[in-house]
């Protein structure tokens, strides 16, 4: 049995995993040394499926999701194996990596809305898109472009508008489509709900949900807002300064945490429904690139014991289902 | 007086009242050479009293930061009155202007927007005494910033030398609190305080406010697009739309029973939420501030919307107790 996180017990007959990050780590070369952004992370994603990465600044989501998509320059380290549909991608080489990318797995960065090309048309940039991945027609690349804007619920007319003509979340919408446009079976969006409105937003994780479904499309949807991650997520990993501290079902990890992080983190989001009552804050900061000895989360952790100074726990399967990085699974006496 | 009385009179003090404000801005609409009037504010009463958190809510560009600056005088109405303790801000002399500012203090989403970058968090502080001719000498200069870094959680020893990049978000966020506390406001104006805060940061500085409320005795107008966090910390809740205020009532009486369509439409697209989208909406509507819709700014994408709502705009009215609404068919109370 294998303690790869997030790894669902099923018959051998189930269909392998799309994607499956083991052992990753990703170092930044700084002024101040190496800094080690992610620390052996290992996640699946089956087709179809929605993973919602959370976690707070500095944690290495977004570093995660780059990795995936190979976008680090050559300052950084890549250690570990990142596998889609069983092939390693971390040795692909620059061109191989062109032809994987978008064709694959696609993504839709964090801001990505306003970092539209303000003097192309939106179809035009959507056909750019396609033309820069793969050998196309010009009319092909155009009937492509109108399908996806189509599937983004936005109308092909309004492919001759220019980005300052659209609203913010029209804008989002379109920067989905392009990422749509080879129909990758992975899509990976960094914080695509941030600046939008609630209503926009609301929308847009319908539209998301709905492209799963129709077109079986798996994503990583990387976020620090909580509930968009409730509302969105099949299953959902958590991440403290470059480690996964919880990972599992939506509920299991959201609605009954069994990581101290996890469950303060839920706790001290104010909430719209509900009691409404006093909370209590986490102490401190999270840290941003020098970690503590031991449990990374220890300074902040109301139930630290001394065990938690020294060592580093490892993932465990809690009694929730999810598995969990805290010396309180196999010390349950000191809660 | 009895000093129950006198507590009675105070509470019903009204700090900030204004008056059917309008703040237009006039711009050359750069793309197509036109003139465009952009109706930030149109035509807003609203009452602020004293210990009140009035939490205004609303999307971005629903005008509310807009009402919030000209408030604190960073942008002038083009029509209407803005009268703090019963004086018209806009007629104030330099003389009272300057009393003004000592009473009313802004802290915003960006805290780069209130500190300099070159400035270290104890000159960051101290500065506003210097501008008002307090705190006269190094002891006591010193003694003033020690008391506010206290106040606001930060450690004065190793925190006054440090310049703002050194500080986390929610550290910077406290540095501004300080600097707005300096003066002894009575009236501190929240532009989305912690909507760049980490989400465990924000609480903190949330139950900071609360609690500089109760010890500072301060009214705050808290303005944020997160009903959570409205709920949180609000007394009331005014709820914004293209300029106007649609609804207003205490945060859980607003949430129970909405009776604004608008303010329904963002209960039900909060995730998680059990209520149900109104089946009409306009997935396409773009929101224009130069060209707002004729009669109810909120009738284009109403599910309700009759004949009425797109001629007539709706007023202000209480529909059940404390608990104002502006909409000509408002939902079922």
């Amino acid at each position: 049995m294998s303690t790869m996180a997030g790894l669902r017990l099923e018959p051998s007959d189930a269909q392998a995993p799309l994607l499956e990050v083991k052992n990753l780590s990703v170092s930044y070369k700084t002024g101040f040394g190496q800094v080690k952004a992610v620390d052996n992370v290992s996640f699946t994603i089956n087709s179809g499926e929605i993973l919602g990465l959370a976690g707070e600044s500095a944690c290495g989501k977004t570093t995660t999701a780059l990795s995936i998509m190979r976008l680090h320059d050559k300052n950084t380290i890549i250690e570990g194996n990142i596998l889609f549909k069983g092939k390693n991608i971390v040795d692909l080489t620059d061109e191989q990596l062109r032809e994987f990318r978008w064709k694959n797995v696609s993504m839709i960065p964090q801001g990505s809305m306003n970092s539209l090309d303000p003097v192309m048309t939106i179809g035009d940039q959507i056909i750019e898109a396609i033309r820069a991945h793969k050998q196309t027609s010009k009319s092909d690349a155009n009937a492509t472009m109108e399908r996806v804007l189509t599937a983004v619920a936005i109308h092909p007319s309004r492919a001759k508008n220019y980005p300052h003509e659209f609203s913010g979340g029209m804008k989002q919408r379109a920067v989905i489509a392009m990422a749509l446009a080879l129909e990758p079976q992975l899509v990976i969006a960094d914080e695509p709900t941030t600046a939008l409105d609630v209503v926009v937003q609301k929308q847009l994780l319908d539209l998301l949900k709905q492209l799963r479904e129709h077109l079986r499309i798996s994503f990583l949807f990387v976020t620090h807002d909580l509930s968009v991650i409730s509302e969105i997520s099949d299953r959902v990993a958590i991440m403290y300064a470059g480690k996964i501290v919880e990972i599992g079902q939506n509920k299991a990890v959201l609605s009954h945490p069994s990581h101290p992080y996890t469950e303060a983190l839920v706790d001290s989001v104010p909430r719209v429904f509900g009691k409404r009552e006093l909370l209590n804050s986490i102490p401190g900061n999270p840290p941003t690139g020098i970690w503590p000895t031991g449990c990374r989360f220890n300074p902040r952790c109301k139930y630290a014991f001394d065990l938690c100074r020294e060592r580093e726990p490892e993932l465990e399967l809690s009694n929730t289902g999810t598995m969990s990085a805290c010396h309180l699974i196999s010390h349950p006496n000191r809660a | 007086m009895s000093s129950q009385e006198i507590r009675q009179i105070q509470q019903d003090k009204k700090l900030v009242e204004i008056q059917n404000l309008k703040v237009y801005f006039h711009q050359r609409s750069t793309m197509l050479g036109k003139k465009v009037t952009l109706h930030a504010v149109d035509d807003v009463t609203l009452t602020l009293k004293e210990g009140e958190v009035l939490g205004l809510v609303g999307e971005s560009g629903s005008g509310k930061s807009t009402l919030a600056r000209t408030i604190v005088k960073l942008h002038r109405p083009t029509s209407g009155q803005v009268a703090y303790r019963g004086e018209d801000i806009s007629r104030q002399d330099r003389k009272s202007s300057k009393e003004f500012r000592r009473h009313v203090q802004m802290i915003f989403q960006d805290p780069y927007e209130s500190l300099n970058p070159q400035a270290n968090v104890f000159n960051a502080v101290l500065e506003p005494l210097i501008i008002h001719g307090l705190a006269r000498d190094k002891t006591e200069r010193e003694a003033k910033v020690i008391e506010l870094l206290r106040m606001v959680g930060l450690d004065p020893a190793s925190k006054m030398d440090r310049f703002p990049h050194e500080l986390s978000g929610g550290e910077r966020q406290r540095v501004a609190i300080a600097r707005a506390l300096s003066l002894n406001p009575e009236l501190l104006i929240a532009d989305e305080p912690v909507s760049m805060l980490d989400v465990s940061i924000r609480l903190g500085i949330l139950n900071l406010m609360l609690e500089l409320k109760e010890r500072l005795k301060l009214t705050y107008l808290f303005i944020t697009h997160d009903l959570g966090v409205a709920r949180y910390i609000a007394t009331t809740v005014a709820v914004m739309y293209h300029g106007k205020i649609v609804e207003i009532a205490n945060p859980d009486e607003l949430i129970a029973h909405p009776l604004h369509h608008y303010t329904n439409l963002l209960l039900a697209s909060i995730p998680g939420s059990e209520l149900s989208e109104p089946s009409r909406q306009s997935t396409e509507y773009t929101f224009n501030p130069a060209e707002p819709p004729q009669g109810c700014r909120f009738h284009p994408r109403c599910a309700a919307a009759k004949e009425k709502c797109s001629t007539e705009e709706p007023t202000l009215t209480e529909i059940r107790k404390d608990h104002f609404v502006s909409c000509h068919y408002p939902l079922a109370a």
